[in-house]
């Protein structure tokens, strides 16, 4: 076992705690950024002046008029930046833009005494546009070839001869929504010019290092001017990776203009219309069979929707790619990607990071062609299962492959599977307008930043003289219990009880050049890093402790606060063993580091060994669909889950069921329309409130979740034997839209192909209940057998597009589905 | 007139940085109660929800909790608000943590992980704690964990879920919105909580009569806010300024406020005045006063309407309930408003006042076009009346996404009284009232005739499940596609034959 997932004997981590600010919580004492904004006097309120254009040109910017508004102090334009004028890393997203590129942009910003003040001066701005042609869908940018960024290709073997070794084929297309984060905490800063003379941002970052960078280039300083401290995020999801960079920059030119402080909090609305979401998808597809159901290959395009710029999209699309295979092994196949440009929101990080959606293609063929391959879908999932020794499509051995096997198992037994699925039949076969689904998927998700330098992380811990121990490290805290983990692996390190480790905020001036918290990779990074520093405090106090104690250093134990050693009854408590090795002259405190090791990946060729491990989990739902309305309920969740040894089994539980039920949300309810029309409304996201882009609230959980954590799973290559849970358990979800499809086809024939849009709302379901009713009709009226009968899309599904190839085929399928446009 | 104060966490404090626009949340956040977070100003996440002390029929006091981003401030002048810090003390400096039963079982269960939506939660929560009628529930031991049993009954199964063994309304929390947790562990640690015992000061404040509302007035430069003291005083400033809002519970006017940034120069509250608060049942009528709360009507009526008492649980959450009210409800006119198809089926009508006198209207004659009505600008509703008695088959359809908390896409009311013959059954006073299918809500009057006299059989149904797809001219819009809102005006008259034929319910109850 290695060093670095060897845990000592009774250590913190493993216990059940609580959220290490559980109790601030509660009590509404956590302060998030937007807090501070009372305790700071003379404080600037900053508010955007939007664009009415999905894509125009700024021909005139007429500010004075604002000005002359009661409490306006200043309004923020291009002219004003002494740096770069850009918000990212790509220098594609100019921070005040002369062309505006979706409805909504932020043209430029008002500073007012009060909000009030700031919102009426944005309201008294002039501005003069040109409107240009605008790209909307994904089809409108395939049909005008609008790509961005790089189009790379996964594949291995040959896909052509795969798919004609195959004697069952399939086409289609599938086009599926994105998801707003919906973080409660709207994004937020607070920037001013502290006592030193620097640039002190509060910041609602994932990503304090890159803010601080961002902020340095657009006020046109060096990295040592400014700090971004990050006290803690009402969430973040992978929504504050990138997008609050340009917010904090405009903060903190505001505040080193006005020489006062400068809070910019975005509301709901402006969240909503101004950051990006996760990507919505669009993939093409063929995929071959044998007799057997095992998948012979497999040729794909993924078109990913990357919005006005392209932030994160290349890495996103890059994890799409790499997880389109899912849990299955692909023996032959050739996946494309591309990235559509688009006037919407840039779209960026959302938990899986692309991962989902390339799971989500294969995922939902399987759902689609199991009852016409006649194989039963959980079986022909099983069926397709990696086995230990096959590597992934990109050429890397999937260790631990046998877990996917057992986890499906062990989920079935603690679901009883067999006997709910008997119960189902009785009561679907009683009940003509009720009908309900049951469906078991699994999850392979790869864990490390797929960008190899990301993989690196740094803390700081202090010792004081009385023993107590302060650490900082580099990751963020959003709600996904870093900061708790982080406390547990302090105090199993150094041999202390947890209360001894107290947790500060994290700043770019105590821990530099960090990575975003992000990729599942917060506890594995910075973890190790805690790991590292607090070991290197640990030999040097065991030094000073075997000297006192009479032993040899290697005998040294230290554990619970208590000193001692072996073959010795002799102890002393921590603070003493600290207070003596302060005055021996030993360093305290010491900086810690942590880099993965064995990563490579090669961006070029697609090919390498990109991820530490792989995070593994399988769930079973029942949901219930009422076939007059398609509106549905959720019975029953059973979740494995592998997070190896747990850090920390109640925050990995509540990673799991939060992550679950998002999912859920992104899968049957979250919707995001734009305007598609060509009125001047067009581009406008028509869902840009919570009362219109509708969250899972409690109606939405299942109404038994059952969560276990796959036991004897240490994870040899990550620290204390732990594994990344923050994104993995979002994928449990296909199960649930699984089991709605499941519903649907017990409406209709058996044998049916069942196509369900996504997201899967009351809507798409009763649609899907709608044709599967009709295929029963055609079924009796034609007198064919179903399985042969083609199926029908929803409403304008077409059937059977000429050969695909040699006249082997025994079905030739393809459907479409309508884009989901909107028309107001 | 008195200093504007407001009582918060038992302290007084003087309201006078709040302006007639600021609401609630946006002064206790700059008072520096900084546990009420804004989630999105618009009354859905309940971010920002806060206990008030509120009178009960009898004398005492009910922690209601309410969105503290949709009510004026100024409408807690002499009220006592109690936010998440003023329910238990957090860790500090020098302090040790002493929670609340409700803030102990929610940081032990894991119930916050972000935490911006916990101390919401918590008053929400501490709210159904507090709630005088919860009991337990008989015999029941095994709470929502452990393996269902599938193939339960549903409505069982349902109710189950949404009720703890300790009588505890999952609903009280149907307007909190939490990104991180997936609810289960908030869920348990609701309905884990026991009893208040008897050293709780908020739990023996409900024995206390609660602050009355008292006459409020401030001016500022960027309008001004009245309390108006009598039904008399506020028609007569009604009439005087044609332009005033009345507001109510502010669940409408208090969006219009945030999101749309209306900023009407006089807001007249009327949510307190007891004239348009009663409640009467007699021999051929009840009487609904137009400012009680949707929560009171609900406690009141005790399913005396069960139409009604479909409604409530399906209208918006329990946070806005606590403050929405009828008259708001017809006082927007919301095409998609929930209360007018219910009240439409119940053939209800409304009283309308104004200096110049009252008037009775139908319902059926109030809305004359898109958020129009009959109602001059010098008038106010003051009750809704429904006619005794009620027909005995009554269904309410509301179709929407989410099923906590959602707007309708569609909302169907049907009620009819059903003869029986002796060929079987024949429909008569079908009243149906449909929200989301046209610029008003709507009698399907085409469908209502296809069934009025006829046998009450299934190709009736279909037949008039037909016409009913044909009523009204609904449209394509980001919650439902006209297809589906016109099919699920179809599939509501299917549903509603299959839940009212053949039944032993058909024998005319009354
Ligand atoms: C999160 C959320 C969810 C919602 N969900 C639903 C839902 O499911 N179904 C639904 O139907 N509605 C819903 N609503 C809308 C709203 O809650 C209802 O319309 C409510 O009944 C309004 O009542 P109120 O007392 O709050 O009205 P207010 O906001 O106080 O007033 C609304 C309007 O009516 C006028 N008005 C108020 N009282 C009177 C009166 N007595 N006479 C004349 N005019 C008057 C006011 O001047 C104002 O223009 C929701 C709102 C929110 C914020
Ligand atoms: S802030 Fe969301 S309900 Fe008030
Ligand atoms: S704990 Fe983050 S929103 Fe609920």
């Amino acid at each position: 076992m290695s060093t670095l997932s060897h845990r000592p004997a009774n250590p913190v981590v493993g216990l059940t705690v609580s959220h290490e600010s559980a109790e601030l919580h509660v009590t509404g004492a956590a302060l998030y950024t937007d807090d501070l904004v009372s305790r700071m006097a003379g404080t600037l309120h900053a508010w955007p002046v939007q664009s009415p254009h999905a894509h125009a040109r700024v021909t005139g910017l007429r500010t004075s008029p604002a000005l002359g508004v009661p409490g306006v102090v200043r309004v923020l334009t291009a002219a004003d930046v002494p740096g770069v004028n850009d918000a990212g890393v790509k220098h594609d997203e100019p921070l005040f833009p002369d062309e505006v590129r979706y409805y909504g942009h932020a043209v430029c910003w008002v500073l007012g005494e009060t909000l009030e003040a700031a919102r009426l001066g944005a309201e008294a701005v002039e501005v003069d546009y040109e409107p240009l042609p605008s790209i909307l869908t994904l089809t409108e940018a395939i049909e005008a070839e609008s790509y961005q960024g790089t189009q790379p290709t996964v594949t291995r073997g040959d896909a052509a001869a795969g798919l004609a070794r195959a004697t069952h084929r399939f086409s289609g297309e599938f086009e599926f929504g994105g998801q707003e984060h919906f973080y409660l905490e709207t994004h937020a800063a607070l920037a001013h010019v502290d006592e030193g003379g620097q640039v002190f941002a509060q910041s609602s970052t994932q990503h304090p290092s890159e803010t601080q960078e961002i902020i340095a280039h657009v006020l046109g300083l060096h990295n040592h001017e400014v700090t971004v401290q990050c006290l803690r995020m009402g969430g973040g999801f992978g929504g504050k990776e990138m997008q609050p960079h340009g917010l904090a920059a405009i903060a903190s030119l505001g505040a080193v203009l006005t020489g006062r402080p400068v809070r910019l909090r975005l509301n709901r609305t402006q969240d909503l219309t101004m950051t990006g979401k996760r990507h919505p998808f669009h993939a093409t597809w063929e995929v071959g069979f044998d007799d057997d159901g095992m998948i012979q290959g497999l040729r794909a395009t993924l078109t990913a929707d990357g919005g006005w710029s392209l932030d994160l999209s290349e890495p996103v699309l890059a994890r799409a790619l790499c997880h389109i295979d899912n849990a299955y092994y692909v023996p032959d196949i050739e996946v494309h990607g591309r990235i559509a440009k688009t006037n919407k929101t840039s779209q960026t990080a959302f938990r899986g990071f692309g991962g989902p959606q390339g799971m989500l293609v294969l995922e939902d063929i399987l759902g689609r062609v199991a009852p016409v391959l006649g194989i039963d879908p959980t079986e022909l999932r099983r069926r397709n299962l990696y086995r230990p020794g096959q590597a992934t499509p990109y050429g890397m051995v999937v260790r631990h492959a046998e877990r996917l096997t057992q986890i499906m198992d062990e989920v079935s037994e603690r679901s009883e599977l067999q006997r709910r699925r008997r119960d189902l039949e009785a009561f679907n076969a009683a009940h003509a307008h009720t009908k309900r689904g049951l469906a078991l998927t699994p999850v392979k998700f790869g864990i490390s930043f797929n960008l190899t330098a990301f993989n690196q992380a740094g803390a700081l811990v202090h010792v004081y003289k009385d023993g107590s121990v302060l650490i900082n490290h580099g990751g963020t805290e959003m709600g996904q219990g870093l900061h708790t983990k982080m406390r547990q692996v302090a105090a199993t390190a150094l041999g202390v009880p947890l209360e001894v480790v107290r947790l500060a905020p994290t700043r770019t001036d105590k821990v530099p050049n960090t990575s975003a918290t992000a990729a599942s990779s917060g506890a594995d990074l910075n973890g190790g890093a805690v790991k590292n520093a607090c070991e290197q405090i640990r030999e040097r106090l065991e030094q000073v402790a075997a000297r006192t104690l009479n032993l040899h250093p290697s005998d040294v134990r230290i554990s619970g606060g208590v000193v001692t050693g072996l073959g010795t009854q002799d102890s002393i408590s921590w603070a003493d063993l600290v207070r003596a090795a302060y005055f021996q002259r030993i360093q305290l405190f010491a900086a810690g580091y942590y880099r993965t090791e064995g990563l490579h990946w090669d961006a070029s060729r697609m090919q390498g060994e990109p991820f530490k491990y792989f995070a593994y989990g399988a769930a079973v739902s029942e949901v219930e669909v009422d076939g007059f309305t398609g509106a549905y309920r959720f019975l029953r969740t059973d979740i494995v889950h592998d997070v190896g040894d747990s850090l920390s089994p109640l925050v990995d539980l509540g990673q799991i069921e939060g992550g679950f039920v998002q999912g859920a949300g992104w899968l049957t309810l979250e919707e995001l329309r734009w305007d598609t029309s060509d009125k001047p409304s067009r581009g406008r996201l028509a869902t840009q409130a919570a009362s219109t882009y509708k969250l899972p609230s409690f109606s939405e959980m299942p109404e038994t979740l059952n969560v276990h954590l796959f036991e004897r799973a240490t994870e040899d290559g990550a620290v204390y034997g732990s594994k990344a849970v923050g994104e993995p358990p979002l994928m449990l979800a296909f199960s649930v839209r699984e089991a709605l499809r499941a519903a649907v086809g017990a409406f209709g024939p058996a044998g049916h192909m069942v196509i369900l849009g996504c997201p899967s709302t009351p809507e798409a379901v009763y649609w899907a209940v709608d044709a599967a009713r009709r295929a029963g009709v055609e079924a009796v009226d034609g007198g064919a057998p179903a399985r042969s009968a083609a199926p029908v899309g929803s409403g304008n599904g077409t059937a059977g597009n000429g050969t695909l190839g040699n006249g082997t085929l025994e079905r030739e399928l393809a459907e479409h589905l309508a884009p989901r446009g909107v028309t107001e | 007139m008195d200093p504007i104060q407001v009582t918060v966490n038992g302290e007084v404090r003087t309201a006078g940085a709040a302006g007639p626009h600021t609401n609630l949340l946006d002064w206790l956040r700059g008072e520096g109660f900084t546990g009420a977070k804004e989630g999105c100003a618009e009354g859905e996440c309940g971010a920002c929800a806060v206990l008030v002390a509120r009178p009960e029929p009898d004398g005492t006091t009910r922690w209601v909790s309410v969105n503290s981003c949709l009510p004026p401030a100024l409408a807690f002048d002499g009220q006592e608000v109690v936010t998440s810090e003023g329910l238990g003390r957090a860790p500090g400096a020098c302090a040790v943590a002493d929670l609340h039963p409700v803030q102990k079982e929610m940081a032990e269960r894991g119930g916050s992980q972000c935490g911006y939506c916990t101390p919401g939660f918590v008053c929400s929560m501490a709210a159904e704690y507090y709630r005088p009628d919860r009991t337990p529930v008989e015999g029941d031991g095994d709470a929502q964990t452990g393996p269902a049993a599938v193939g339960d009954d549903h409505n069982t199964h349902a109710a189950d879920h949404e009720h703890g063994p300790n009588g505890f309304d999952l609903h009280a929390m149907s307007g909190n919105l939490c990104r991180c947790t997936g609810y289960r562990p908030i869920k348990d640690a609701a309905y884990a909580l026991g009893r208040p015992d008897d050293s709780d000061a908020l739990a023996r404040r409900r024995t206390a009569p609660a602050p009355a509302a008292r006459p409020t007035r401030l001016r500022t430069d960027t309008g001004e806010f009245v309390r108006p003291a009598s039904l008399a005083e506020l028609l007569e400033r009604l009439a005087a300024d044609p332009d005033a809002v009345l507001v109510a519970g502010a669940t409408d006017a208090g969006v219009e406020r945030n999101i749309a940034h209306r900023r009407p120069p006089l807001v007249l509250a009327i949510d307190r005045l007891e004239e348009l608060r009663g409640l009467e049942i007699d021999d051929d009528h009840i009487e609904l006063g137009a400012a009680l709360t949707l929560t009171e009507i609900e406690t009141r009526l005790a399913g005396r309407i069960p139409l009604l008492a479909d409604l409530f649980p399906q209208f918006a959450s329990r946070l806005i309930r606590n403050g929405a009210t009828l008259g708001g409800n017809l006082g927007t006119g919301s095409p998609i408003g929930d209360a007018p198809p219910v009240l439409l089926a119940l053939d209800a009508s409304v009283l309308l006042a104004s200096a110049a006198g009252e008037r009775d209207v139908p319902l059926a004659e109030y809305f004359t076009g898109y958020r129009e009505s009959v109602r001059t600008p010098g008038e106010i509703i003051r009750s809704v009346r429904i006619p005794l008695p009620l027909a005995p088959h009554a269904a309410f359809y509301k179709i929407a996404k989410r099923r906590f908390d959602d707007i309708s896409s569609v909302a169907v009311a049907i009620a009819a009284v059903v003869e029986q013959r002796t060929d079987g059954g024949s429909l008569t006073r079908v009243r149906i009232g449909l929200g989301g299918v046209a610029a008003t809500p709507i009698r399907a009057r085409a469908t209502e005739d296809a069934l009025a006299g006829r046998p009450w059989t299934a190709d009736v149904a279909r037949e008039a499940a037909a016409i009913m797809a044909t009523e009204g001219t609904p449209l394509d819009d980001h919650r439902a596609s006209a297809r589906y809102r016109a099919s699920m005006l179809e599939q509501a008259l299917l549903k509603f034959y299959e839940e009212n034929h053949a039944s032993p319910a058909l024998e005319v109850t009354r």
